[in-house]
Parts: structure tokens; sequence; C-alpha cells
């Protein structure tokens, strides 16, 4: 047979073979030595999960901690801060992703930026700024680049071009960060509850299998690289039991039709041209991760609007709210009903806390799905 | 956020370096900045990500996958069948 796009979307979302998996998943775990912790890195994976209630389907002894890959939720408040000021100037335009439309910082978010009179510009992809750029020459336009590996290699592309084609108005607000750091750090805690990874689908495309090698070797954890459709998650999570199982810690792709262990090499010399490794990256939730985020290198300061606007920028950093227990979900050592301000104080449209900001974030998925559960 | 499109390639437009892609009747187009120099072609399937081609969906590993499924759920619905057949035989009131 050859195939066709709808193959792509239905197969790997029919309900008879998500019920198949989860039969060959109940009967192998029923040889597990101990239960185990999956955590899925990715938001993307936290929804897919939460959406076709794949916990329910799985046994008593197969259990998910659900990670922080979410770019929007692990956004500190100060760095929010920073678009919204960059936002208030009076020759500036922010252009940013959808995703930080509703975000919180301690002034509001850049949706009230707006309501205030800031022009602020939320797009599909960064090189919607060039358009933007072209029409309003006198302005400046600051892009606010959010995202893990993903999204890197577009925000490179687009310096690319302004470097290129010598556009004079579009600057750059970096705020990318890479997810094997977060995934160490997370280890690093003895406390832990994590025993294998689902890795990230397309921060795997980009970055390639490869950067999860450590995890399996260093940390005796192992990780199955899955795709977003729950077809592909319910395989993964019978990789990962049968791993478990056999006595094996290995690093596997279940998502082969868009994963291989290189990665996309064009998107990596783009990423390492512009980009170099920041010092520290502060992630809400989590705290301060070293080497886990990236800026743009020194030679490419006339282009960084975090230097070019330094003195104006806010710089202590804010603290996490006290009774928000997203760090111990992060770690999979609480989960979201446990906490007292979950679904109270804290919810989707007045967040409190990281996993609660955008739909990918395990407290605003528990909230959504909540009745699932 | 990292969630993307699977698409079809129907046109590259060489100089500008974008493709037309379709994503179920849809079409938009994509930045193949991404992408080395004639790696994609028309009629490939492609990962949309905000508004680049990201990488190519491999076919033959594609179906590959769709293949396993089908097997899996064969031996489910054998096993089913099998399952159904005992019971039928273990049933005490078939003449009642």
């Amino acid at each position: 047979m050859s195939l066709e796009l709808k193959n792509l979307y239905d197969d790997f979302r029919d309900a008879k073979t998500i019920k198949a998996y989860a039969k060959i998943i109940n009967e192998d775990a029923k040889k597990l030595p101990k239960s185990i912790n999956i955590m899925e890195v990715c938001g993307g994976h936290t929804h897919t999960i939460m959406k076709y209630g794949i916990l329910q389907l799985l046994p008593k002894n197969v259990k998910f901690v659900h990670g922080p890959g979410c770019p929007v939720c692990i956004m500190p408040k100060e760095r929010i801060d920073h678009a919204y000021v960059l936002a208030m100037q009076e020759d500036v335009i922010l252009v940013t992703l959808g995703d930080m439309i509703k975000v919180p910082g301690s002034n509001g978010s850049l949706q009230d930026a707006r309501s205030k009179g800031a022009d602020v510009r939320f797009v599909y992809s960064p090189m919607d700024c060039l358009k933007i750029a072209q029409e309003n020459p006198t302005k400046k336009v600051i892009f606010f680049a959010i995202g893990f590996e993903t999204t890197t290699p577009m925000t490179a592309a687009l310096l690319d071009v302004v470097i290129k084609k010598r556009i004079n108005n579009i600057f750059f607000h970096i705020n990318h960060v890479t997810v094997p750091e977060a995934m160490s750090a997370l280890l690093a805690d003895k406390d832990n509850k994590i025993d294998a990874f689902l890795g990230p689908s397309h921060v795997s495309v980009i970055s390639g299998s490869k950067i999860y090698e450590e995890f399996p070797r260093d940390y005796n954890r192992p990780v199955v690289v899955a795709g977003f459709e729950p077809v592909d998650v319910m395989q993964s999570i019978s990789m990962i039991v049968k791993q478990f199982v056999e006595g094996r810690s290995e690093l596997e792709i279940e998502y082969k039709r868009a994963v291989n262990r290189d990665g996309n090499l064009k998107a990596q010399e783009l990423i390492e041209k512009y980009f170099e490794k920041a010092q520290n990256f502060r992630w809400r939730g989590l705290g301060d991760i070293p080497k886990s985020g990236l800026k743009l290198r020194d030679k490419y300061n006339a282009y960084n609007a975090e230097v070019i606007y330094n003195n104006i920028l806010p710089k202590e950093p804010i603290d996490d709210h006290k009774l928000c227990i997203c760090g111990d979900i992060l770690k999979g050592k609480a989960s979201p009903p446990e906490c007292s301000i979950f679904g109270t104080a804290c919810k989707p449209t007045s967040p409190i806390g990281s996993c609660m900001v955008s739909s990918e974030g395990a407290c605003a998925a528990y909230y959504k799905y909540g009745n699932l559960i | 956020m990292c969630l993307s499109i699977p698409s079809k390639v129907v046109k590259i437009d060489k100089e500008n370096n974008m493709a037309t892609v379709d994503t179920m009747g849809v079409q938009r187009d994509a930045s193949l900045d991404l992408m080395s120099e004639g790696d994609v072609k028309i009629g490939d399937y492609v990962l949309l990500h905000i508004g680049f081609i990201m990488n190519k969906i491999d076919e033959e590993d594609a179906l590959l996958s769709l293949e396993t499924y089908r097997e899996i759920i064969e031996a489910m619905d054998e096993e089913d069948k099998q399952k159904a057949i005992l019971e039928d035989d273990e049933c005490q009131n078939r003449d009642a």
C-alpha cells in the first residue's frame, strides 16, 4: 500500500489500536517487579495523555509524572516583565507567538499591555516579523522568542534573513531553553520519582535522539522517543514497560517516521551559528538550571534586545508563589489535585503557578480533563 | 507549542525557497530554510511547524508502523475470538 495523508492522522489515533496496546501493556505490566513512573517531558504529550484518557487505560503499576516541557509554563515572571516593559516603549512593536498572550507577569500579561495601548502582535510564524518590519519602518520590531529546541532554528532562520537582507529594525529577545539539561536537573534531586522518560517528539526531530544517550547510560533511565498521536504514546509506553520487564535500560525511538539519531543537521548548524549556551536559565517551578538556556552570540549584540535595552529591563528574579507546588509536581512528588490552591485560587483563567499557565501544563490539563480522572 | 502538522508538498518555489503544502485540504506556504537544498520534493510528506518545514516524514517507517498496528489488532481479534469460543464451550445452559 502507499501512504495517504489521512493515514498519518487517522491511523495513529485509531481506537482499536489504542485498545490493543492497552491490552499488551496490561499483560506485560503483570511481570513488572515494582511499579514504574514514566515522565512525559513534553507538554504536547501531557495534552495527548489527558485528552485521550490514556491514564485510565493503564494498569495501577504504570504511572505518569508530568514534565516541565511547556515553554510558556516555565517562563519566569521576570522575563514576561521584560516583554511587558519592551512592549510599553513608544517606538516598539513586540512580536511573539500566540501561546504567550495570557501569561501573567507582575504587571499583567501581554494582552493587558495591549489594552493599555502597547503594540503587541501575536503571530503564527517568526517570519511574519519581516512583513511587520517592512510596513513599519520607523518602528523597532522586537521578536520575543520562546520555545525549546523545536522553535529555536526558526528564530535563527529569521535572524539569518535579517542579516542577509540588512534589515535594521528587527531585534530579538531570546528565551530558548533546552530539554536534556532540565531532565538532568530533575534527576539530580535524590527524591525524584522518575523511572523512565517519554522523549519529546519535535525537539527530537531537530536535535536527534542522540541528546538523550546519557540517560540510559549514566542514570539507568530508559528513554523512548514518542510521537504525539495517542497510538504513538501507547506504543511507547508499551516499549518502556517491556524494557523494565526484560531488565533493559535503553534509548529507543518509537517515532521513527520523523526522528533519527542525528536530527535536522541544517537546523542544528543555524542554531550553532547564532546561539551559545547561557550561563543559567531560571525555570518557573524548577528554579535555576545551569546551561539550560540559549543566548545570541556576542557578535550579534546589535540584534540583541536584552543588550540594547539593558538599562530598562528588570533584573530581580521573582519567586514562585508560596502555596504553589509546581516544583514537586514536575518532580513527580505530588499530583495537581494535591495542591491546596488547585482549581480554587489557581485556575487557567487566573493561573498562579507554572503548570496552570498553558493547556500543555499538568495542572491545566487536569483542570480541563479532570472529569476523566 | 511543539505540535506540528503532517502535510503534503504540492508546489516548490525555488526562487524564494518556499513550498506550498496541503494539510487535509488546506493549502499554505512554508519556508524551506531549515531543509537542505533539493531535499524536499513535490509529493513528499513533511512536518510543518510555525511556518517552516522541519523535516520529511519517512514513508517506509510510517507504513511499517501501520503494518505493526494491523498485526497487533489481528492478534487481539484472534484472541477475543478464541476466548468467545472457550466461553461458549463452558456455557452450562446451552440447551436451556
